[in-house]
C-alpha cells in the first residue's frame, strides 16, 4: 500500500498496534482540514506490528496526550521532505484536560471552570491520580 | 507560597520542628500569648464542624490573634455560586491565613492555588484531614517518646476513615512501623493505600476482623467512627456502624501502656467506661490538637513573611 510522502508536516511513528484510533480522536485530527492518514497494522522490526499517522500540515500536537496514550512513540518533523527533527515522547509527568476525574466527590465535579489536572504518580504501572481528590485515572 | 493540604507536604523533620514547638507552647504559654498579635485567621467552613473549627479559633486567639469566617456554606457566598477560587482570593484581602474544611475533595488545593495567603486544609471530604493527623502525631510522640518501632491498630471505617489514610502515610516515614488493620470486610483500607504507601515503602501488616485476637500486640490502637456521611446508602451505614465497640473487657489482653486514640467526635464505638482507664488519650489528643495547630499557624506565618 502506497501512502504519499509528505513535505511540511508530522509523522507519528512506533505507535502501538490498535492505539492510531485513539490518538486520532484525542488529538482531534478529524477536525482539520489537511490530509491525514493512518495505517494500521504495519509491519515493524521492533514492534512487530505498529500503526502510524501522518499529518499533511505543521500543526502543534499535544505531545502529552501521546505520551499518555501510548509512550515510547515517535514523533518525526517533515520540513521540505526532510526530516528535521525526531523525539521520542514519554508520559507526561502532569496531564492537563486530557483525561477527566468522574469522583462525584471531586471539586472538579462542581467546580465547572477548573482544569482536571492528573499527576503521574506510578510510572511503571503507568498510574495517573487527579492531583485534587488523588482518584485513579481509568 | 506555603500551605498544608497534605501530612507529606511536610517533611518528617518539619514535623518535628512544629512537634517541639507544640511542646514548647505548652512548656511556656505566656511567651506565645501575643506572637499572632493583630493577625487574622479566616476560618471557611463549608460544612459542619465543632471540633476542628473551635480548636483553630482557639489556637488563634491564644496566639493572640482575631479569628473571621462562617461555619456553613449556606451563610457564606458559596450559596450564591461563588468558586472557591474566587473565595480564595477575596478573603487574602482581609486576612493572614486560612484554614478550609469544604466536603469535595482538593477544594483547599483549589484555594491554596488561588490565594495569597497560606491555606490550611481542615478537611476536604474523605480524602485528608492533616491537622487531625498532626493533633495524632503529638499525642503518639508524648506518650511514647518518638515514632519509631511502633505497633499500631487502626481499628474501624478504614475505607473512608480520611484520618486513618492520612496517619499512615505520616507514619510509614518512620523506622520500623508495623501496622495493623481491624475492619469489616466492607470498610477495609483501600487497596491503593495498601499499595502505595504500606507495600511500596516495605511497612509489614496484617488485615483482620478480630479485635481482641491482635489487642496484646498494639502500642496504639486508633479507634474510628463508622461515619453516616460518607455513605450514599442508609442501609450500608446502619449494618456496619456497631461492628466494634471498644469496652473494658476488650481491654483486658491490651498492654499496660497502650495508647488509645480516637479522632472524635464518638458514637458508640468507645464506651464511656474507658474515659478513665489512663490508657485513652483522645481528650488529651483534642487538647495537643489546638497545640499543634497554634504551631502551624506560626511557621506558615512566619513562612509567609506575615509574622
Amino acid at each position: 500500500m502506497n501512502i504519499d510522502a509528505i513535505s511540511n508536516g508530522i509523522v507519528i511513528d512506533h505507535i502501538t498496534a490498535g492505539c492510531g484510533m485513539k490518538l486520532y480522536e484525542l488529538l482531534g485530527l478529524g477536525d482539520l482540514d489537511c490530509s491525514v492518514a493512518i495505517i494500521k497494522n504495519v509491519h515493524s522490526g521492533k514492534l512487530g506490528k505498529k500503526d502510524i499517522i501522518k499529518i499533511d500540515a505543521d500543526i502543534p500536537v499535544k505531545l502529552d496526550v501521546i505520551g499518555y496514550v501510548d509512550p515510547g512513540v515517535s514523533i518525526n518533523l517533515i520540513r521540505d521532505g526532510k526530516l528535521v527533527e525526531k523525539k521520542r515522547i514519554d508520559m507526561p509527568e502532569i496531564l492537563t484536560n486530557v483525561i477527566f476525574c468522574k469522583n462525584p466527590r471531586c471539586i472538579t465535579s462542581t467546580e465547572q471552570e477548573l482544569n482536571h489536572v492528573f499527576r503521574l504518580t506510578d510510572r511503571r504501572n503507568k498510574i495517573y491520580r487527579c492531583v485534587y481528590c488523588e482518584t485513579k485515572a481509568n | 507560597m506555603r500551605s498544608l493540604i497534605d501530612i507529606l507536604d511536610f517533611s518528617p523533620e518539619e514535623i518535628q520542628e512544629l512537634i517541639d514547638t507544640a511542646n514548647d507552647i505548652i512548656a511556656h504559654p505566656a511567651f506565645y500569648a501575643d506572637k499572632c498579635c493583630g493577625k487574622k485567621l479566616a476560618t471557611l467552613f463549608y460544612e459542619p464542624s465543632t471540633r476542628t473549627r473551635l480548636s483553630f479559633e482557639a489556637a488563634m486567639y491564644e496566639l493572640g490573634g482575631n479569628v473571621l469566617g462562617f461555619s456553613e456554606s449556606t451563610s457564606s457566598s458559596a450559596a450564591k455560586g461563588e468558586s472557591v477560587a474566587d473565595t480564595a482570593k477575596t478573603v487574602s484581602c482581609y486576612a493572614d491565613i486560612i484554614a478550609m474544611r469544604h466536603p469535595k475533595e482538593g477544594a483547599p488545593l483549589v484555594a491554596a492555588m488561588n490565594a495569597s495567603i497560606p491555606v490550611i486544609n481542615a478537611g476536604d471530604g474523605g480524602h485528608n484531614h492533616p491537622t487531625q493527623t498532626l493533633a495524632d502525631l503529638l499525642t503518639i510522640y508524648r506518650e511514647k517518646g518518638g515514632f519509631e518501632n511502633l505497633t499500631v491498630g487502626f481499628c474501624g471505617d478504614l475505607k473512608f476513615g480520611r484520618t486513618v489514610h492520612s496517619l499512615i502515610s505520616a507514619l510509614s516515614r518512620y523506622q520500623g512501623l508495623k501496622v495493623v488493620l481491624i475492619s469489616p470486610v466492607e470498610l477495609k483500607l483501600p487497596s491503593y493505600v495498601k499499595k502505595e504507601v504500606l507495600a511500596a515503602r516495605s511497612i509489614p501488616y496484617v488485615q483482620t476482623t478480630d479485635l481482641e485476637a491482635v489487642m496484646p500486640e498494639l502500642d496504639i490502637l486508633y479507634m474510628t467512627r463508622v461515619q453516616r456521611e460518607r455513605f450514599f446508602n442508609e442501609e450500608d451505614y446502619l449494618r456496619l456502624k456497631d461492628s466494634y465497640i471498644l469496652t473494658p473487657e476488650k481491654l483486658k489482653n491490651a498492654r499496660e501502656d497502650l495508647a488509645i486514640l480516637h479522632p472524635l467526635p464518638r458514637v458508640n464505638e468507645i464506651s464511656v467506661a474507658i474515659d478513665s482507664d489512663p490508657r485513652a488519650c483522645y481528650f488529651k489528643q483534642v487538647l495537643y490538637g489546638k497545640y499543634m495547630r497554634m504551631a502551624l499557624i506560626l511557621k506558615l506565618l512566619k513562612e509567609a513573611g506575615r509574622l
